[in-house]
């Protein structure tokens, strides 16, 4: 039985290895400036858990179908060394790791969330609401009209509660259902929950970030390749959460321009 | 495979040591029920640690906290569930002087633990005055997040304290009657908790009071 | 006055309520969380079937569901919202009502007054009211799903304000919520009663002679885990009655000012909806090592007497425990690394939780290098205490990414979590009760289990699990998003064909475990007597009948020796001395 567990777990760690050494289940091409140095550390760490994923189950295969209901008659002994080298190698082996994913893998992070925002970025406002999100440009003034959750009103296709008769900066909002940029532009994203907890989340931009009802945060990106993607609410937000998705379509400069124009004339 | 039946060992200091169960299990069991208290007062100060740091987290991040002016009477009560710590410490001496209890001793014991009873059950009463008075003022569990606190944590408090006072009627309880029996390790672990409830009243207060 | 002396911990049962239903016995107390934990699993294995069906065939209709939620799965095909709930209904009775209950009160309750010589729990009536408690919560949890608008669908985590507002926010969130919430809040007062427990039995009902470090590795963790419970379930008890005022009271404690719900501005203000999350992560870090530790313990004490010597160090297994049980504390952050805190509070958690792999790593280590020169004997038991350290692994080493914030803006919400956490928490800690179940059946009911269908068992549930979890972390590295009852978008097409084999392999997986009911079942009543100590092993529990008497020890308090696990060396029985036997061990 021990030779069988063996060569069964042999199985099972090539077998779980295959498809990520063969590569066949990978993240979609990245679009960001940023999500190079998140790819990066993904694989970094891939490549150091694969090796511990793979060494252990060898090893514990190995040991299995060596010390099976042994016929030598010799007695049990210990591993030379024993739990203090255990512990030191525990130390050595994650202790680098921690370090090494731990301390360099800050940088990620840090040009996620610690980069201030440029100031010529371009601001929109996304609202996440059951099940769907929209999105706000301030219009040729450059400034945003105050929200009102009492004026809120889907049937009018006032989705953000705009008051355009008493708030001059609404009256040039443009509201849109798909989150249209230039390529190579920073975008200012702020976010607005309507109701519950929902998440903004595209793959191709190595990007995820809760709505925080009462919180309003903000995100900021670049694009770098034109294309339609998928903006997915990963929060599960209700019934219809698997059906909450809109797209990030990343234009040309001049595309998008057209696009604006196009949207102001139907404001 | 073989299988083993419980021999008896054949050494002197085992025989000695296979005393019998109640013996054991005696001390065994009083000391477990005072690290029980102990325990408990860990887990309950842990709960109160939530509550409390939950209104820190919701009274620095909010734009709607308005403090509430605590009732006057709440320093009242405060003072009378203080009183009550001390006549249960009078107990305490009491029981603590006599190696065993005779009928003089009983009554002193006695007495100051229906002091002690009666002081728990009006500062319940002192703190249903004060949930009437902010009442009056239209102050109610959902009026503001100070007022929802507020209820909680006094609510919160009486329910913990309940189990002492239950502790103490079942000490009386003891100590009346010709066939009841007396128990000092119970007696010295209500003790532990009901000051403890003391301690944790003025904890509240003290959170309640404080403007962040 | 008379003072009188403490009756004995209580008197023999004389009626039969008293034996079998409302005892005081702390082993009939843990039989009967085994069979509430058995229930649930049971229930929960159905619910996350009907999810893997309804996943890859949304159109096929499930006979029969219909009768149990017209609305939810009119005939018989599942909607979303009821994908929800049975994801709701899954996740909580596996965590809560599995988890906690097998490893921990279930065993626990068994065996930790045994193995350190007492005659019950310290406390036996609260021990009696801790498993009612926990079956209330259970029958309200239950109740959801036969009210009108069906059980919640908010998940596990129960995240406000979606938990909070009420019916507003979607079916199963008015009436199906609160039965939630209550049910949780029960749970939690049963739990605390429960580690209150264990935590003063081990302090103080120990026999002569145990000191704390002679005291069996699975005692240890079962005394660890009551002291992370009692810290945990006092946080989340608190957290839930906050929620259930929220709900019915109008309070405003988790919902802020401005929420348009269902076209409805709601009447609440100020709120903080991350005020819920870390509450509910305070106690829910710990709660993964709630499952997971006692499996580490009963997995440790398995293997010892299957391997025939001692681990490398028994020490430095309860030192390891306790580190990552007093770690467990500053880690609950990482479970919300884009939630919107503070990113700089990001960094902070990621390093204790980076840390903890390290106490993690050591105990692998001691268990893959102690079986170096062992003589192992192949049970069920022993099976599937190695197929622990297999699922440990591989669920350990995914763990790495996630705690990593930046890896997690991109593996947050994907099935990539849903692997890790399934391998690490659920399929580990089940590979240990099934090991528990293997070796201490025998013990806990007077039979031995059938070892040929034990080996059976295992082999379908080793294969099986992998080939279901396994896949789960290439979906999660595609981006494939978690609680999602249909895969509606662009991407989902060509990963159908891998959601196919996972839910044939669940289902097959599944049906493996009906092996196991009818090995249960059968060997109650047909199994074949147990002897007192089947395994050689060393331990208190060994040294008396199966089953032992209802004060364990008969009229006699055991003495105890040496340390736990006095394997590998010359006995009178063979190569081992048993733990109360005075004899001196010779050789090692
Ligand atoms: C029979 C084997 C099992 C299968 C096939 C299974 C399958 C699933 C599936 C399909 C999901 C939903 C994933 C999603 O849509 O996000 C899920 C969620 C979950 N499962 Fe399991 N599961 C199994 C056993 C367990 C066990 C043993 C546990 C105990 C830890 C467990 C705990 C959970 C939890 C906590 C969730 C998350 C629920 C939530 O998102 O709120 N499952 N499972
Ligand atoms: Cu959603
Ligand atoms: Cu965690």
């Amino acid at each position: 039985m021990g030779k069988f567990f063996a060569i069964i777990v042999v199985i099972i760690a090539i077998a779980s290895a295959y498809p990520i050494i063969a590569h066949k289940y990978v993240q979609p091409e990245d679009i960001s400036t940023h999500g190079h140095a998140i790819d990066e550390q993904l694989s970094d760490t891939m490549a150091e858990s694969g090796f511990a994923f793979l060494g252990a189950q060898f090893v514990l295969a190995f040991f299995v179908w060596r010390f099976t209901a042994r016929k030598d008659g010799t007695k049990v002994s210990h591993l030379p060394g024993g739990a203090k080298l255990m512990v030191v190698a525990a130390f050595i082996l994650v202790g680098t790791e921690v370090l090494a994913l731990g301390v360099f893998g800050q940088k990620a992070w840090a040009s996620v969330y610690f980069t201030a925002p440029k100031p010529d970025d371009l601001q929109v406002q996304v609202q996440a609401g059951q099940f769907a999100f929209y999105f706000r440009y301030p219009g040729p003034d450059g400034k945003f009209g105050p929200l009102h959750p009492d004026k809120i009103d889907e049937g009018n296709a006032n989705f953000f509660g705009l008051d355009p008769a008493n708030d001059v900066e609404a009256r040039d909002d443009v509201v849109a259902a798909e989150l249209a940029v230039p390529v190579n532009k920073e975008v200012h994203l702020l976010m607005h929950a309507k109701d519950v907890g929902h998440s903004f989340y595209v793959r191709e931009l190595r990007l995820q970030q809760d709505f925080v009802p009462g919180l309003d945060l903000s995100l900021h990106f670049t694009a770098t390749k034109p294309g339609k993607y998928e903006i997915l609410c990963t929060q599960l937000c209700g019934l219809g959460h698997y059906n909450m998705k809109a797209y990030l379509d990343v234009m040309t400069q001049e595309d998008f321009e057209k696009w604006m124009k196009e949207k102001i004339s139907e404001q | 495979m073989s299988s083993t039946t419980y021999t008896p060992v054949a050494i002197p200091v085992a025989q000695q040591a296979r005393t019998r169960v109640n013996v054991v299990a005696r001390s065994a069991a009083d000391g477990a029920s005072r690290s029980g208290v102990w325990v408990a007062i860990f887990a309950i100060t842990m709960s109160f640690a939530a509550f409390t740091s939950a209104l820190f987290v919701r009274e620095g991040g909010s734009v709607d906290w308005t403090h509430l002016v605590l009732p006057p009477i709440l320093y009242a009560n405060t003072l009378v569930l203080l009183l009550g710590s001390v006549t249960l410490w009078m107990a305490s001496r009491a029981v603590n002087a006599h190696a065993l209890l005779d009928s003089h001793a009983v009554k002193t014991v006695m007495g100051w633990l229906i002091a002690t009873l009666a002081l728990g059950l009006l500062f319940i009463a002192g703190q249903y005055e004060a949930w009437s008075q902010l009442a009056a003022q239209g102050l109610f569990l959902s009026t503001n997040p100070n007022s929802s606190f507020f209820y909680v944590f006094t609510g919160m408090h009486i329910l913990h304290l309940l189990g002492g006072i239950a502790a103490l009627v079942y000490l009386v309880g003891q100590l009346v009657g010709s066939h009841t029996t007396f128990r000092r390790a119970a007696f010295h672990n209500t003790a532990i908790y009901w000051h403890f409830m003391g301690v944790l009243w003025l904890y509240l207060l003290f959170v309640l009071r404080t403007k962040l | 006055m008379q003072e009188a002396s403490p009756a004995q911990v209580h008197a023999p049962p004389t009626s039969f309520l008293r034996k079998h239903v409302f005892s005081l016995d702390h082993k009939v107390i843990g039989l009967q969380y085994y069979g509430l934990a058995l229930a649930a699993v049971t229930l929960g294995m159905v619910l996350s079937w009907l999810m893997r069906f309804h996943l890859v065939w949304p159109t096929v209709a499930v006979p029969g569901l219909s009768l149990i939620s017209k609305v939810g799965a009119p005939g018989g095909i599942i909607t979303p919202e009821y994908y929800l709930s049975l994801l709701t209904m899954h996740g909580t009775l596996m965590v809560f009502f599995v988890l906690t209950n097998a490893p921990f009160a279930a065993f626990g309750n068994f065996f930790l007054p045994i193995q350190i010589g007492a005659e019950d729990m310290a406390f036996p009536r609260f021990n009696m009211m801790s498993f009612w408690t926990t079956l209330a919560a259970f029958l309200v949890l239950i109740t959801a799903f036969f009210i009108p608008d069906g059980p919640p669908i908010s998940g596990w985590t129960a995240y406000a304000p979606l938990s909070a507002i009420g019916s507003d926010a979607g079916p199963g969130l008015g009436w199906g919520q609160t039965l939630w919430a209550i049910s949780i809040a029960l749970f939690c007062a049963g739990s605390l009663l429960g580690a209150l427990n264990f935590i003063s039995t081990t302090l103080d009902l120990r026999a002569k002679g145990m000191t704390l470090m002679r005291m069996p590795i699975c005692t240890w963790a079962w005394f660890i885990t009551s002291c992370i419970a009692l810290l945990a379930f006092a946080v989340l008890l608190p957290a839930c009655l906050l929620l259930i005022l929220d709900r019915t009271a109008g309070t405003s404690f988790f919902i802020p000012s401005g929420l348009v719900v269902s076209d409805r501005l709601q009447p609440h203000a100020g709120g903080s909806p991350l005020l819920w999350q870390h509450l509910f992560w305070f106690f829910g870090h710990p709660e993964v090592y709630i499952a997971i530790l006692p499996s580490m313990g009963i997995v440790s004490h398995v293997l010892m007497a299957s391997m025939r010597k001692p681990l490398l160090s028994a020490k430095v297994i309860i030192y390891s425990m306790l580190s990552i049980g007093f770690l467990s504390w500053m880690v609950w952050g990482h479970h919300m690394f884009v939630s919107g805190m503070n990113p700089f509070s990001s960094l902070v958690f990621s390093f204790p939780t980076l840390t903890i792999t390290i106490p993690a790593t050591i105990m692998t280590l001691i268990w893959l290098g102690s079986l170096y020169g062992a003589n192992i004997r192949m049970t069920s038991a022993s099976l599937f205490s190695l197929g622990f350290i297999s699922m440990f692994v591989s669920g350990g080493v995914s763990g790495f990414f996630l705690a990593q914030p930046s890896i997690d803006i991109y593996l947050h919400a994907t099935y990539f979590v849903v692997g890790h956490f399934h391998m690490v928490m659920g399929v580990a800690s089940i590979f240990g009760v099934f090991a528990g179940t293997y070796f201490w059946f025998g013990k806990m009911t007077g039979r031995m289990l059938n070892e040929t269908l034990g080996k059976v068992h295992f082999w379908i549930t080793f294969i099986g699990t992998y080939c279901i979890f396994m896949p789960f972390h290439y979906l999660g590295l595609v981006g494939n998003i978690r609680r999602y009852s249909t895969f509606v978008d662009d991407f989902m097409g060509p990963l159908m064909p891998l959601h196919k084999f996972i839910t044939i392999a669940a289902l097959i997986t599944g049906a493996g475990q009906l092996i196991f009911l009818f090995n249960l079942f059968h060997s109650r009543f047909w199994g074949k007597p147990a002897p007192q100590n089947p395994w050689d092993g060393t331990s208190l529990e060994w040294s008396i009948p199966s089953p032992p008497p209802w004060n364990n020890f008969g009229d006699v308090h055991p003495v105890v020796y040496h340390d736990s696990y006095q394997y590998g060396v010359k006995g009178s029985k063979g190569d081992y001395v048993m733990q109360d036997s005075p004899e001196q061990v010779v050789g090692g």
